[in-house]
Parts: C-alpha cells; sequence; structure tokens
C-alpha cells in the first residue's frame, strides 16, 4: 500500500503520483517515510530526496524546504529543486571543478564561503544524476 | 509636390518600421504567453504553503509570528510599484504608478516606495515621492532567484518597524486585451484575510486538512521562521510575474497600433506615389508631344 507524493516548488510541481516511500532530508536527520507514518511537519535541508515505487527510485535534489506528512499523503515544499532526469550533469561537473580551482587559491573568507557553497551544491547535483543513470536490471534494490 | 523618388523612400522606410513593429509584437504575444504559464506553475506550491500556514498558524499556543502579526495603527506604509525597464508599452507604466499614488494620496501616514523597473523610478523621481530603493533589469519573464532581493527588503522594512504594513501595487493581467493596476497587502500576512493577498488569485476553496496532533520538527515557530519568508517571497515573484504578463500585452497593443498606423500610412503613400508616377508620364508625354510637334513644324517651315 502507497501513498501519494507531492514535490513542488514555487516555480513548478517537480512530481505527483503514489510512490511506497520517502527518504528526505530533514533538518535533524535523515527522515524515513512508509505508508501509515505519523503527522509531521518538518524542516528540509538541502540534499537528496528518494521515492521509491516498487523497484524504481526517483531521486530529486533539494536545497531547503519544508516537508509535511497526512495521513494518505505527503507533500515536500521545495525553496529550489530539480528532479534527477533534469540535472545537467555536465555542468554540474564544471560547477564542481570551478568551485574547486577556487578553493585551492586561498581565496577571501567570504569568496571561500561562496565556493563552498557552490561545491556542496554541485557535488548533491552530480549525486543526484549518478543515481539517475540507467541502473542495472533485475533486483538490485528491495 | 514630391518628387517620385522620394516618396518611394518614404515608402521603403514606413514598410521597414512596419515589419519591425509587427516582430515586436509576435515576440512581445509569446512572452505574454511565458509569463502567463509561469504564473500558473506557481500555483500548486501557493496552495500548499497556503496550507501549512494556516495549519500552523491556527495551533493553539503558538505565539504569533511577526510577519503574522497587524499593527494598530499602521504608522508609515511601504509600497512596491512594478513597473518596466523599457517603454513602448503605451500608458502602461503611468497608470499603475498613478494608482500608487492615488492610494497614498488617500492614506493619511507616510508612504515610502520601492521601485520595480526603470520607468517607474523615473516616475517617481520626477514626482520627488520618497524612494528608498529601486530594482531594474529583471528579465522579461522573472525568476525566483530575481525577485528574491525584492522580498527581502520589504521583510527588513518591516521587520525593523520601519513600515507597519507593506503594499504591492502591480497591474494584474486578465485577459491579452485587458490588464488593471491594483493594490494588494504584501505584509503583515494575515491567515483569516486571504482575499487581500495577491496570492487569492491562485488559491481558492482552501479547506486545511485537519490534522490534530503533529509533530513539529523543530519546532511551530521554527517551521513558521522558514514558510513565512518563502511565502512572502512567492507573493512577490506571483506580482513580478503578473506585471510581466501585463507589460507584454501593454506593448503587444502599443505595436499592434503601431503597425495599424503604419499600414494606413502605406496606403496612402501608395496612392501618392501612383499619383506621382502617373504625373511624371503625363509630363514626359507632353514634352515628347512637344517635340515632335516642334520638329513638324521646322520640317515644315524648311519644306
Amino acid at each position: 500500500m502507497g501513498f501519494r507524493l507531492e514535490v513542488v516548488t514555487p516555480e513548478k510541481q517537480l512530481f505527483s503520483g503514489d510512490v511506497d516511500a520517502v527518504l528526505a532530508p530533514g533538518a535533524e536527520g535523515q527522515l524515513g517515510i512508509l505508508p501509515r507514518h505519523a503527522p509531521l511537519m518538518s524542516i528540509l535541508t538541502e540534499g537528496e530526496l528518494v521515492a521509491r515505487r516498487g523497484e524504481e527510485e526517483l531521486s530529486f535534489a533539494i536545497y531547503g524546504g519544508f516537508i509535511q506528512v497526512l495521513p494518505d499523503r505527503v507533500i515536500v515544499l521545495a525553496d529550489v529543486g530539480e528532479r534527477a532526469d533534469e540535472v545537467d550533469a555536465e555542468q554540474a561537473e564544471r560547477a564542481r571543478r570551478e568551485a574547486e580551482a577556487l578553493l585551492q587559491k586561498e581565496p577571501s573568507p567570504a569568496l571561500r564561503a561562496e565556493a563552498l557553497m557552490a561545491l556542496r551544491k554541485a557535488q548533491l547535483r552530480l549525486r543526484v544524476a549518478q543515481r539517475h543513470r540507467p541502473r542495472r536490471p533485475a533486483g538490485e534494490a528491495s | 509636390m514630391e518628387t517620385l523618388r522620394e516618396i518611394r523612400r518614404r515608402i521603403r522606410s514606413v514598410q521597414h518600421l512596419a515589419q519591425m513593429t509587427r516582430a515586436m509584437e509576435a515576440v512581445s504575444a509569446s512572452k505574454v504567453q511565458k509569463a502567463q504559464a509561469a504564473v500558473l506553475a506557481t500555483r500548486p506550491y501557493a496552495y500548499r504553503a497556503w496550507e501549512v500556514i494556516v495549519n500552523l498558524s491556527s495551533g493553539r499556543g503558538i505565539p504569533l509570528h511577526p510577519l503574522l502579526t497587524l499593527r494598530e495603527p499602521v504608522r508609515s506604509v511601504l509600497i512596491v510599484v512594478f513597473t518596466s525597464d523599457r517603454g513602448l508599452c503605451g500608458a502602461y507604466n503611468h497608470n499603475v504608478v498613478r494608482t500608487a499614488t492615488d492610494y497614498a494620496h488617500r492614506l493619511e501616514v507616510p508612504v515610502r516606495y520601492v521601485a520595480v523597473g526603470k520607468r517607474g523610478r523615473n516616475i517617481l523621481w520626477r514626482l520627488r515621492a520618497p524612494l528608498i530603493a529601486q530594482f531594474s533589469g529583471l528579465p522579461a519573464v522573472p525568476r525566483l532567484t530575481d525577485i528574491t532581493p525584492i522580498a527581502r527588503l520589504a521583510m527588513d522594512e518591516f521587520l525593523a518597524g520601519r513600515s507597519d504594513e507593506v503594499l504591492l501595487v502591480y497591474t494584474d493581467f486578465i485577459h491579452l486585451l485587458r490588464q488593471r493596476p491594483v493594490v494588494k497587502r504584501l505584509l503583515p500576512l494575515h491567515p483569516t484575510r486571504l482575499d487581500e493577498q495577491v496570492v487569492s488569485e491562485y488559491v481558492v476553496d482552501l479547506q486545511p486538512a485537519r490534522v490534530a496532533d503533529y509533530i513539529y520538527e523543530p519546532s511551530p515557530e521554527a517551521l513558521l521562521d522558514v514558510v513565512l519568508p518563502r511565502f512572502t517571497e512567492l507573493q512577490v515573484y506571483q506580482a513580478a510575474l503578473e506585471a510581466a504578463a501585463s507589460e507584454h500585452a501593454a506593448r503587444r497593443a502599443a505595436m499592434r497600433n503601431a503597425t495599424d498606423n503604419a499600414e494606413e500610412l502605406l496606403r496612402d503613400l501608395t496612392i501618392l506615389r501612383n499619383k506621382a508616377r502617373q504625373h511624371a508620364i503625363t509630363r514626359e508625354l507632353l514634352d515628347i508631344a512637344g517635340g515632335a510637334e516642334a520638329l513638324g513644324q521646322r520640317r515644315e517651315a524648311a519644306g
């Protein structure tokens, strides 16, 4: 028995459909949500949101937001978010290299913080994109 | 009368002009659609976020969040006016600025302005209105990140107590031929007075799911701290998109008029050109006839 998951950002709806389980980056640790979870509202940090539907895994990069768990559905309000298949892996890789190069050069504190943030974001996007690659078939995840 | 060559040159230049205005008309029409699609796409988020706010703020024993607190009396007001960076859009900018200043005159407290768009800034500047900030260079269809600084400024002014109310004045897009300047409240947010907010257009018939016992992580206050600023940004974003759709629609209409005028001018010029050409032909024929006549007379005289 699954439940309904909605993932929305202010700019668009990323996903709406039935899933079996959700793993979300809660502000106070990872949140695993299975059917019949208690009603919950929590802040999300940046991280990967994974939804499982049968053998299939859907992955989203989320940069902060909010999750609401209701008896029959789960709503994720992401400040900014991307679906795994939308992530431009090449661009993320470029961004990662740029951020790393900047950090090598011992920049000013402000610049350093910015580079670190860019780096974290790029790593997250790459991780999500990686997951989206065609998976080996036959029962890898269960 | 102008010479044939001059008239031909004018026809060509009017033709080029009409081509440009026709192209701008088409471009504006497509931008209207993009802005409209973007504003419609905010609907699911607006609905869900509002649901969360109503849920959180209706819980008993939770102190009212500063962004939700109405202040009595209101001693100063901040008005954010959405205008365009570029002209060629008819009375679009003047209408929205006039709506803002008319509204401000009726308030009996000091009003300060934030101008979004160069045109609005210039008009308010000339009116010597107290302008505390201006934002320009927004793309044709703004993204959320483009307007975040505007929302931040509004929240800072409100929370610092420099303004007791923040209003948004922008042009509401009704359809391609109709846009209307409106005044909506941005801050404070009030869960029971939704109809005064920008978001009211996108959230109707809201019945929040009544769930008795939520687990709040980390706490209801912390949750509101996250949701309310986002929601405020969202409303500014919706206003900016409405304004963008209206701007492009106004420009489309202005360009349509310009194209029509150019075509009318072309019709007149074409008639003028034909007359001039006919005139030139007649004159040449007269010359030839006159010449032939003269030649004939000379031959007669010789013979």
